[in-house]
């Protein structure tokens, strides 16, 4: 099934604690050459019928996202078994 | 990059500024540039005009605060008021607590959880600065109408953005109230208060004195935060087609700001600061120069050492940045490894950035010098942008409407007039908004964690225990009324003072200090002005006669949509002192049989009162008069007593009357009541009149069996009117009113406790989403409309101190 | 001889006072322990408090299990330390494969504290064993994620094994699975519970005085061992 796959991070300049808090932990697992780390939501879509992206845009930016502080992207995920 | 340097401002005067863009006018620019002795760099006009809005330079109240310390009671018990960041209040010899309540609205209204979250953020760092542990916090909250879909978008991201940062710190959660008014639509009101202990002698400064300490910035790296509240973005108007010219709004770490809280507490008890002060709405700009101000020092920053989150950030971008979970410490030399070690434990950054210089000459002030890269960016007098700033006497007109406004009084409105249209109206009344449970709300609070919380919401007051062997507490209550002061700005601060002094004294707790939140329209219109001035006049002439000072607090201006302001919204925290915690009284009745007294007199009272607004819609008339004398007759006489055991529980009377004050205390431990009403209260609509009146100065007490006589003979003796009016029912399961109606528990529970739960529970959490999503719509417009009424000012929320001779607040 | 409880404080701990105070009520001699030290300085039991460890980015007790105190722990707990994890203790056990199953978001998406109901399902293990089979209690309830879910399989075997150690009663706060409030290990040394006991011992702050049970097992139990 086709679906549509919309990916919400926080904008760039907004701060991101879990991710600061992510990246502040690997070190005590070893990794020590990981700059940043920055978290967001992955939201999957099944329309119906046919994926429809632009149906899909209108309900990330008004709904999935919070545009005062997130960005979004909207794409297809190819038919998958 | 090229950065414009304090050589290039002098080589370039004629060079043109966006200072009116920045909300600076034409004679404040000119006397910038005359304190300078040439035009500011781009840095320099950033922090004047950061610190010359109203937001820190109280330009527009400043006349009028001043009466806080000129009526002030002299008390000392005042270790710090005013011009601190918090008042601190000595409660035993060794013991000191501080408490102030700040606002948060507009960023709450843009973005309603990071809003709240990072108001609790703001107010706990000025707590924490004082050198005091925060202990506790409590919000009051406003709202617009319960049932509009903006408000299914703003009540809950704003009680869980509370929640969401006060439970992560680990603070009990114990009062407050949740109010709704249309007047708050497009302008809701979170006002946040913390409470902090500390030990006497731990007291902390934020003067930056000592030329050659170190100036250390500690806690979270410095972004873009809200940099649009500052900058040139900020008031201009903010529309759905340009996303990026919104202002940036603070997202809050409370994981880190509970490490810097751990942090600055352990450097405090070593005594190794000697300055500190919190970064907030104004940022490094007021950090420094309040810092150094306060000293009457000098300090060179070195900014490229500030730690950003950005790279590309620029000098007035740093400068300007409300970044939270932010502190500025002032250390001495040979202290700074000890500093970074205690930082690191707790894994904060902490960053030499400048140091502390004298002046040049003995009456000089010192000189701000901050350098980017080598390049001199800023070399200003700091006390110019801390104490220099423009004041303004605006001018005040009393409101066109208002004659017009108190001649339509409620007194006049038609009242139920037999047992069954009464039934109806108390159970219509209790399922209100606005009298309703608000367990949905304060259940999502913790109110246990620290283990010292002795009473929380829905009691009178929150109690916290604050010392474990000494039994020694405070109780904390923060109230206000719009619609009072609406028709009486004067009577309607004193009133919000009187209850919130009688939240606190009912739990047998002595009143000794007040915090307040003035949250009021734009001061560029005459009659928000008068409002404003009579407001002020009101608390301070309240405190005044209560004897108890104003430690602090601050204003919130510009709560306005379109040319329409909220109600005048003063915000009042009152602080008391229980010797002995354990002897405090709560609210509900717990035992059979208790004889229930009515203290105080009851009025014809009903104008601006609850049921006015609910059934008719209405607001009109002059509000309830104010007799603090007797207030603190009663609250006298509660902890007296207390004190002797005569007394079970106590409650308030408030918003909604005697009747509302009997289901709160029955529906508490799920007890009843039978009670009759006096003869001169039996006939047509006096029952009503008896149930319903705002009366103020009235509290119900349940005295044990056996205690009658003593506790009446107190009443008596002290010259203050009591009213026997019923017992305590644990067997009924009912709410009985002789003669009237009769109404069982768990049919009063019902309607009580559904309301909350009915519009934005979680159950119907789908379709709060589609509303929340069309109601973000009608933000962003309703946001946009509000704009231009702000563009005056450099920032949209502009909040001080109540304090004339403070320094910038941070948020 | 004296019991001593260690209170482990990892940064974000918020109830850890008070789980130190009621450990003391209880008449245990309390030991702080911090995160990022291995050494347990010989403490009879441990305590991982509420609160939320590493802010509870990521996910609730999922950076807290790398702690080198947590990597002590899991050491200690084949010789039969015994654990209580409350709370976000709880979500670290859980997360340290300590415990079966995981704590996730509330099913009604609210952080909710509430004086909680609590059926005792099994008074067999460390810190438990002063309660009454069946025996109901109050103790505050708070968290924003705390619905317990396992498999089927996972379930059902804690159910026969007795590892049930307290389920909700009158009410589920938080759609956990069968209702469960805490569960336990094989050995029923380590337990883990999500209401607050450390909330439940003074009259003048708690709901009522059941959590004190908790701290009357530990000290009873480790009575027993040593013998």
């Amino acid at each position: 099934m086709a679906r549509v796959v919309v990916d919400v991070m926080l904008k760039p300049e907004i701060l991101d604690p879990q991710g600061q808090a992510v990246a502040n932990a690997l070190p005590r697992l070893g990794v020590t050459d990981v700059s940043s780390v920055r978290i967001g939501r992955r939201i999957e879509i099944e329309f119906e019928g046919e994926p429809d992206l632009d149906r899909a845009n209108e309900i990330a930016g008004r709904l999935l996202a919070n545009p005062v502080i997130e960005e979004y992207a909207v794409r297809l995920e190819g038919s998958s078994p | 990059m090229s950065v414009d340097t304090v050589g290039h401002a002098a080589a370039t005067p004629n060079e043109l500024q966006p200072y009116l863009e920045l909300g600076l006018s034409e004679d404040e620019y000119e006397r910038i540039r005359q304190i300078l002795d040439r035009r500011p760099t781009q840095s320099e006009l950033a922090m004047y005009s950061i610190m010359w809005s109203e937001h820190c330079s109280y330009k527009s109240s400043k006349v009028h605060l001043r009466q806080f310390a000129d009526k002030a009671p002299r008390s000392d018990r005042l270790l710090a008021g005013m011009g601190a960041n918090a008042g601190v209040v000595r409660v035993s010899d060794t013991v000191a607590v501080t408490f102030k309540v700040e606002s948060h609205n507009h960023p709450s209204f843009v973005e309603p959880y990071q809003g709240a979250a990072t108001g609790v953020g703001g107010i706990v760092r000025d707590i924490l600065a004082m050198g005091a542990r925060p202990v506790a916090v409590m919000d009051s909250l406003r709202f617009g109408a319960a049932g509009h879909p903006d408000t299914a978008r703003v009540l809950p991201g704003v009680v869980a953005g509370i929640g969401g940062y006060g439970n992560c710190l680990g603070l009990p959660n114990v009062g407050g109230e949740v109010v709704f008014d249309p007047s708050y639509q497009g302008n809701p009101l979170v006002n946040a208060l913390c409470l902090g202990v500390l030990p006497v002698d731990r007291l902390q400064s934020k003067a930056a004195s000592g030329a050659g300490n170190v100036v250390v910035l500690m806690g979270a790296k410095t972004g873009r935060d809200g940099i649009g509240g500052v900058s040139v973005l900020a008031s201009a108007t903010f529309d759905d087609e340009a996303d990026q010219r919104r202002p940036s709004v603070q997202v809050g770490d409370p994981f880190t700001e509970k490490l810097l809280i751990e942090a600055c507490l352990e450097l405090f008890e070593a005594r190794l600061v000697v300055g500190v002060q919190d970064l907030g709405g104004a940022g490094l700009t007021c950090a420094l120069t309040e810092t150094a101000a306060a000293a009457g020092t000098g300090m060179r920053v070195w900014l490229e050492r500030v730690p950003l989150r950005e790279p590309s950030m620029e000098p007035h971008e740093i400068l300007a940045s409300e970044s939270q979970e932010r502190m500025l410490l002032v250390v001495e030399p040979d202290k700074l490894d000890a500093v970074l070690k205690t930082a690191d434990k707790w894994g904060v950054l902490a960053t030499a950035i400048g140091e502390v210089t004298a002046p040049t000459a003995p009456d000089e002030p010192g000189r701000l010098a901050v350098t980017w890269r080598d390049e001199m960016v800023v070399d200003a007098p700091p006390g110019s942008l801390v104490d220099d700033g423009p004041v303004y006497a605006r001018p005040m007109r009393e409101p066109a409407d208002l004659i017009l406004l108190q001649a339509d009084r409620a007194e006049t409105l038609p009242r139920p007039a037999d047992p069954d249209a009464l039934r109806e109206t108390v159970l219509r009344m209790a399922a209100s908004p606005n009298l309703c449970d608000k367990t949905w709300v304060t259940e999502q609070y913790d109110r246990y964690v620290l283990g010292n919380t002795v009473l929380a919401q829905p009691q009178d007051a929150g109690v916290i225990r604050i010392d474990e062997r000494g039994g020694l507490g405070v109780a904390l209550s923060v109230d206000g009324n719009g619609r009072y002061a609406r028709l009486d700005p004067y009577v309607g601060a004193r009133l919000a003072l009187a209850e919130a002094y009688r939240n606190v004294a009912v739990t047998g707790a002595r009143p000794v200090a007040v915090t307040d939140c003035l949250n009021f329209g734009s001061p560029e219109d005459p009659a928000v002005m008068w409002q404003f001035a009579e407001a002020v006049r009101g608390l301070a002439e309240g405190c005044a006669e209560l004897n108890i000072p104003v430690t602090g607090g601050n204003v919130s201006f510009y709560n306005q949509t379109g040319a329409a302001a909220i109600h005048p919204t003063p915000v009042v925290g009152v602080l008391g002192v229980l010797d002995d915690v354990s002897q405090r009284v709560p609210m509900g009745f717990d035992q059979d049989g208790d004889v229930i007294i009515l203290l105080g007199e009851t009025h014809a009272e009903l104008s601006g009162s609850e049921w006015a607004w609910e059934v008719h819609g209405h607001l009109g008339g002059v509000p309830p008069q104010v007799d603090l004398a007797r207030e603190r007759l009663l609250g006298e006489v509660i902890a007296d007593a207390a004190a002797k055991g005569h007394v079970s529980s106590a409650h308030d009377l408030s918003d909604g009357g005697l009747v509302q004050a009997l289901i709160e205390s029955c529906m508490r431990r799920g007890l009843g009541a039978r009670v009759a009403l006096p003869d001169e209260f039996t006939a047509g609509s006096m029952p009503f009149l008896y149930l319903f009146s705002e009366s103020a100065g009235r509290a119900i007490v349940a005295v044990p069996r056996g205690h009658e006589k003593a506790f009446t003979a107190i009443c008596t003796e002290r010259g203050l009117p009591w009213t026997g009016i019923g017992v305590v029912d644990a067997h009924g399961g009912e709410l009985e009113i002789r003669g009237q109606f009769t109404i069982p528990l768990d049919e009063l529970r019902e309607a009580w406790s559904g309301t909350l739960p009915r519009l934005f529970g979680a159950e119907a959490s789908g379709a709060a989403l589609e509303t929340a999503d069309e109601a973000s719509e009608t933000a962003l417009e309703a946001a946009d409309e509000a704009a231009p009424e702000t563009a005056a000012e450099a920032a949209p929320e502009t909040e001080t101190a109540a304090d004339p001779e403070a320094a910038p607040e941070a948020e | 001889m004296t019991t001593r409880i260690g209170i482990v404080t990892f940064p974000g701990s918020l109830d850890d006072g008070d789980a130190a105070r009621a450990a003391r009520i209880g008449g245990a001699e309390v030991v702080r322990l911090w995160h990022a030290e291995s050494d347990l300085r010989q403490v009879d039991a441990v305590i991982l408090p509420g609160g939320f460890s590493y802010g509870d980015y990521l996910r609730c007790g999922a950076i807290a299990r790398f702690a080198p105190v947590m990597e002590a722990i899991t050491k200690a707990v084949p010789d039969g330390l015994p654990v209580l994890g409350i709370c976000n203790g709880f979500q670290i056990l859980c997360e340290a494969h300590l415990l079966p199953g995981a704590l996730t978001r509330n099913g009604h998406l609210h952080f909710r504290t509430r004086d909680q109901a609590l059926r005792i399902e099994s008074p067999d293990t460390a810190w438990t064993n002063a309660y009454e089979p069946g025996q109901e209690i109050i103790i505050p309830v708070k968290n924003g994620e705390g619905r317990y879910v396992a498999d089927d399989h996972t379930l059902d075997e804690l159910t026969a094994e007795g590892r049930i150690v307290a389920r909700y009663a009158g009410g589920n706060p938080n759609g956990s699975l069968r209702d469960i409030a805490a569960v336990a290990n094989e050995g029923g040394t380590v337990v883990g519970i999500m209401p607050h006991p450390e909330h439940a011992v003074e009259t003048l702050t708690g709901p009522s005085l059941d959590g004190l049970g908790f701290f009357a097992s530990i000290l009873k139990h480790l009575v027993g061992t040593q013998k």
